[in-house]
């Protein structure tokens, strides 16, 4: 009886001692990020003059070039719809060949790796590289996206596949139908509604993503934004986010609509 | 006399430490139903999963299945062609197995999937005379007006009628049902057995069926066969399961094993009084 109560006193007692070290680890890293990152939330104050005066030459926006931008945000959108869909053609089968419960592990571990490369590489270095090999304009764009979302499409469609139930497949297995049949028939059935949902995520996001790939000569209304800006015509860079946040807002909007009749 | 279908020879099986068949062996007629009974953990389901090729045998032992004059293993290698030789033998689960999102009648056309040209299978193609066996197959089970709705609004004896049809789209001439009633309610149990029991007699498909209930064993097979841990324990005309041997083969079982069938007094009556 006594030793049960000592134990379990020492027991909490060591409890809370590992809870105290866990809060002190925490605050440890808040603290090295606060300092590597120069916080100086008193230059927030002391600047607030320059930045009113910044603010104040954004206003009012300068309307005369809508046109223009509604056009190269119509590019922009085109680039975000091309980009997804061929990365979602090709996320399948990678996803596939990255899942465990279907494929050895000699095929699953280097695709994996491959995707890991895909995903750890943002869009804005794709971008430049596509360019230099494509040249200037929106298929480098494109292309950049592509890459860069096979990797994070092909790693969420496979959650999906690895979290799906086997019996099913196992069902289609022993009518004598064929690997490839099972696939079709016993797994996709399952996954679909999650590979869209999460399909229409990545097309919201890349809208998102596409409206910066022209800085570095990747295409779409980017380039207006980082020509306005560096030419510090700031009435005109109001205009180019007012329809880069009316753009995305809508197709937000619209692909969540869409996305909630699936889930 | 007739032929002899399921031939299964010094099959021995273990998963890590523990021994799940132990040198079991027997012969299994054209046209017979037989039921596989013992406790559970006894290696029912295993033995039926080796018999379709799911699971295959200990390498070193000598072990040897062949289902319809067609080698499936030997000495735990599944043989080439063993995957065409699904085609001609059904096989039921205990959780049905259907693809809760298909529609009931593409859930039926599935089984036909094995034996249709690869590009028709892959596109989902079906035939309109597949469709309109498949609707027949339903018929068959009692589910024709239910055809068009999804699997997963049915229920589990629904589902498992739904089951059966697939394996009558097989055309398979071997049925394996591994456990068909264990998550069924009493009435939809009985109509399942006998559905099976129909297709049995008048189709003369063999039916391999393993049961929880030495009740339903007792009335829809003339013939069982029983595992206890592991080993073949009886294999005989379901007659001769005598108290003194069910009460041998559920020794040591665990209560809910020794409720349900070593005393089946209480689980008999009920039967008979809803018959």
């Amino acid at each position: 009886m006594t030793a049960t109560i000592f134990t379990s006193v020492d027991a909490s007692a060591k409890r809370s001692w590992l809870n105290l070290f866990g809060w002190a680890m925490a605050l440890g890293v808040l603290a090295w990020a606060w300092q590597g990152t120069e916080m100086n939330p008193g230059a927030l104050v002391a600047n607030a003059g320059n930045m009113a005066e910044l603010a104040g030459d954004f206003f009012p926006p300068a309307f005369g070039n809508l046109d223009r931008y509604i056009d190269q945000m119509l590019v922009t959108i085109q680039i975000a719809i091309w980009g997804t869909l061929l990365a979602i053609v090709l996320a399948i089968p990678c996803s596939l060949l990255s899942s465990e419960n279907l494929v050895p592990w000699w095929v699953y571990q280097p695709m994996r790796r491959l995707m890991d490369a895909c995903r750890a590489i943002n869009e804005l270095v794709f971008a430049m590289l596509f360019v230099v090999a494509v040249g200037l304009g929106p298929f480098a764009g494109t292309l950049a996206l592509f890459v860069h979302t096979t990797g994070v499409l092909a790693k969420l469609f496979s959650e999906a596949v690895e979290a799906s139930e086997a019996g099913p497949m196992e069902g289609i297995r022993v009518t004598g139908a064929g690997r490839m049949e099972e696939i079709v028939f016993g797994l996709i059935p399952q996954v679909l509604p999650l590979w869209i949902s999460v399909s229409l995520y990545r097309f919201e996001s890349n809208i998102r993503s596409a409206t910066v790939l022209g800085m570095v000569g990747g295409g779409g209304i980017g380039v207006a934004l980082w020509e306005t800006m560096r030419g510090f015509q700031y009435a005109e860079t109001a205009t180019i986010m007012l329809v880069i946040i009316i753009a995305v807002t809508v197709l937000d909007m619209l692909s969540q609509t869409v996305r909630k009749r699936f889930i | 006399m007739s032929s002899v279908t399921i031939a299964v020879q010094r099959l021995s099986k273990t998963f890590g430490q523990t021994r799940v068949l132990e040198n079991v062996g027997f012969d299994i007629h054209a046209g017979e139903m037989v039921a596989l009974i013992g406790p559970s953990g006894s290696g029912k389901s295993t033995l039926l999963r080796h018999l379709v090729g799911l699971t295959t045998a200990n390498r070193k032992a000598d072990s040897h299945i062949r289902v319809m004059g067609r080698d499936i293993q030997r000495s735990g290698r599944l043989l080439r062609g063993s995957r065409t030789q699904r085609c001609r033998c059904g096989y039921i689960f205990q959780q049905f197995n259907l693809v809760g999102r298909l529609s009931v009648l593409t859930n039926v056309l599935v089984g036909r999937l094995g034996s249709m040209p690869r590009w028709r299978a892959l596109l989902g193609r079906f035939s309109d005379e597949e469709r309109a066996q498949a609707r027949q197959a339903l018929a068959r089970v009692g589910l024709a007006e239910l055809a068009e709705q999804r699997a997963n609004t049915l229920s589990g004896g629904q589902m498992q009628r739904v089951a059966i049809a697939r394996v009558l789209m097989q055309d398979a001439d071997i049925i394996l049902a591994d456990e068909p009633i264990a998550s069924l309610d009493p009435r939809s149990a009985r109509e399942v057995m006998d559905i099976l029991q129909r297709i049995n007699r008048e189709d003369g498909r063999t039916v391999l069926v393993s049961l929880h209930q030495v009740d339903y064993a007792r009335r829809y097979c003339p013939r069982a066969i029983a595992l206890k841990q592991g080993r073949l324990y009886y294999d005989g005309r379901t007659e001769g399961l005598t108290e003194a041997r069910l009460q041998a083969l559920y020794e040591n079982a665990g209560f809910d094993e020794s409720r349900q069938s070593a005393v089946p007094v209480t689980a008999r009556v009920a039967l008979g009084a809803a018959s």
